[in-house]
């Protein structure tokens, strides 16, 4: 979480906690990973099981179309108003990094326009294992990877899988199918994030990201105590 | 203050948006007109000649500390496409948070109350100029850059053109840019003595058109 801290007088430049009004701005989490790996998914998952207690919105950093935007007003998980995109050039991880410039005026214009917010979600574009978020966008982030992707990549680590929040590993109903050992993945998880959390869900389950959703609920009250 | 600020300023690093904007290239690609470090050239030239020069004297222009509203108002005339007008505020909004946090200053927060939405990217740069104590010259030189160094880095990712030849496309550009720049600069002189209407007009209907088109495309990887 960042220290409460703002510029005089002046509109949030990046990581303030108060929008202009003086009013404490949304929470923001960001959502990052490999291509496929469940980010939208998850991110359905949390609206539907948020959207009842929250005010929530979510931004998508597609590569190069609207997919991840319209895949979720097609699931109608939030109104259209509350999903906006953000175009990245081909560089999903500049994006969400080293140049975080879009990402906030759409965070900020959802505020505008449909706030007041408590949470926005901030799904990155499909990328590599070195992908974070600027901690000048978001508040916290969950770096989600799947048991199909090889379950050597807790081990493998990199910024994501050792330094996010919140690791998920998604799809874990695939391992099985795919001979991906679900015991070896948590060792490597906590071998790599000590004591930073990990959850292993499968979204095929009833209420699958329940235990995502009660994280994000603790973060939040975190952020608004 | 320091002429280096002009490297903080013009390094494609710079975290102002540039990087999801193709300057055009996408278009050109799609269709047909660049396919290579040559056809680059000649695209980076024209942009360079019309809408880098205009571009370039509107930076100028408000470096010397012309009214940014009206400055505004005639980047606004001197571009036709709704597509690029769109592009331009939004560009000059994300500048305007960097540069607020790199040159703290009271005209940038007048320009930032005046157009919450953002202003058009040339006159932004040239209050950030002013704001960073850099000269008239300056700003028209590192906007004259920005349009053909934006094109030039978006068709390595788009042709997956050899790196190399972009940077050299560039380097045989400079002596051009210098001569843009200067005839910017002259221009934004004349301003505060005669009005906006002296500012170059110069046009690229080709530009402008494909930016309309490109807006449309339901997949791509640029936003302009």
């Amino acid at each position: 979480m960042h220290l409460d801290h703002t510029h005089d007088g002046a509109s949030a430049v990046s990581a303030d906690a108060h929008r202009p009004d003086g009013a404490r701005r949304a929470l923001r989490i960001g959502l990052g990973g490999p291509v496929g790996s469940g980010k939208t998914a998850t991110v359905a998952a949390l609206c539907r099981s948020l959207r009842d207690e929250l005010s929530l919105a979510v931004v998508t950093n597609d590569i190069y179309t609207r997919e991840d935007a319209e895949f979720l007003l097609r699931e109608a998980v939030l109104p259209p108003e509350r999903i906006a995109a953000v175009e990245t050039g081909a560089c999903p991880h500049t994006a969400i990094r080293d140049d975080i410039s879009a990402n906030l005026e759409a965070v900020e214009d959802l505020e505008d326009e449909v706030g007041p917010l408590d949470l926005i979600l901030v799904e990155s574009g499909g990328d590599n294992l070195t992908a974070t978020f600027s901690k000048g966008l978001v508040d916290a982030q969950i770096f989600v990877i799947d048991v199909a992707g090889g379950d050597d990549i807790p081990r493998k680590g990199g910024p994501g899988v050792t330094t996010a929040d919140l690791l998920v590993v998604n799809k874990t109903d695939l391992a099985p199918h795919v001979g991906s050992d679900l015991g070896r993945m948590a060792a490597d998880a906590k071998a790599q994030r000590a004591e930073l959390p990990v959850v292993f869900q499968s979204l095929r389950t009833e209420d699958g990201v329940a235990a995502v959703a009660g994280w994000v609920r603790e973060r939040l009250a975190a952020w608004t105590a | 203050m320091s002429r280096a600020a002009l490297l903080v300023l013009a390094d494609g690093r710079f975290p102002a948006g540039g990087h999801a904007h193709s300057g055009g290239a996408e278009a050109a690609v799609k269709s047909g007109r660049v396919t290579g470090a040559a056809s680059l050239e000649d695209f980076c030239r024209g942009r360079l000649h019309t809408a880098g020069l205009v571009s370039a004297s509107l930076a100028a222009a408000a470096a010397l500390g012309a009214d940014p509203a009206a400055l505004d108002a005639a980047a606004d005339a001197r571009t036709p496409s709704p597509a690029l007008r769109a592009a331009a505020r939004r560009l000059g909004r994300q500048l305007m948070r960097a540069a607020r946090a790199a040159w703290p200053s009271a005209e940038l927060e007048a320009l930032a109350r005046e157009f919450p939405k953002g202003a058009h990217q040339p006159v932004v740069l040239g209050v950030t100029a002013r704001a960073a104590g850099l000269a008239a010259d300056d700003a028209a030189y590192c906007s004259a850059y920005e349009s053909v160094s934006g094109p030039a880095t978006a068709t390595v990712r788009l042709l997956s053109l050899d790196p190399f030849d972009a940077s050299a496309v560039l380097a045989r550009l400079a002596p051009e840019l210098d001569r843009v720049a200067g005839a910017a600069a002259a221009a934004a002189r004349g301003v505060l003595d005669h009005g906006v209407d002296v500012l170059p007009a110069a046009s690229a209907p080709l530009l402008e058109i494909g930016a309309q088109a490109h807006a449309a495309w339901p997949v791509r990887l640029f936003a302009s």
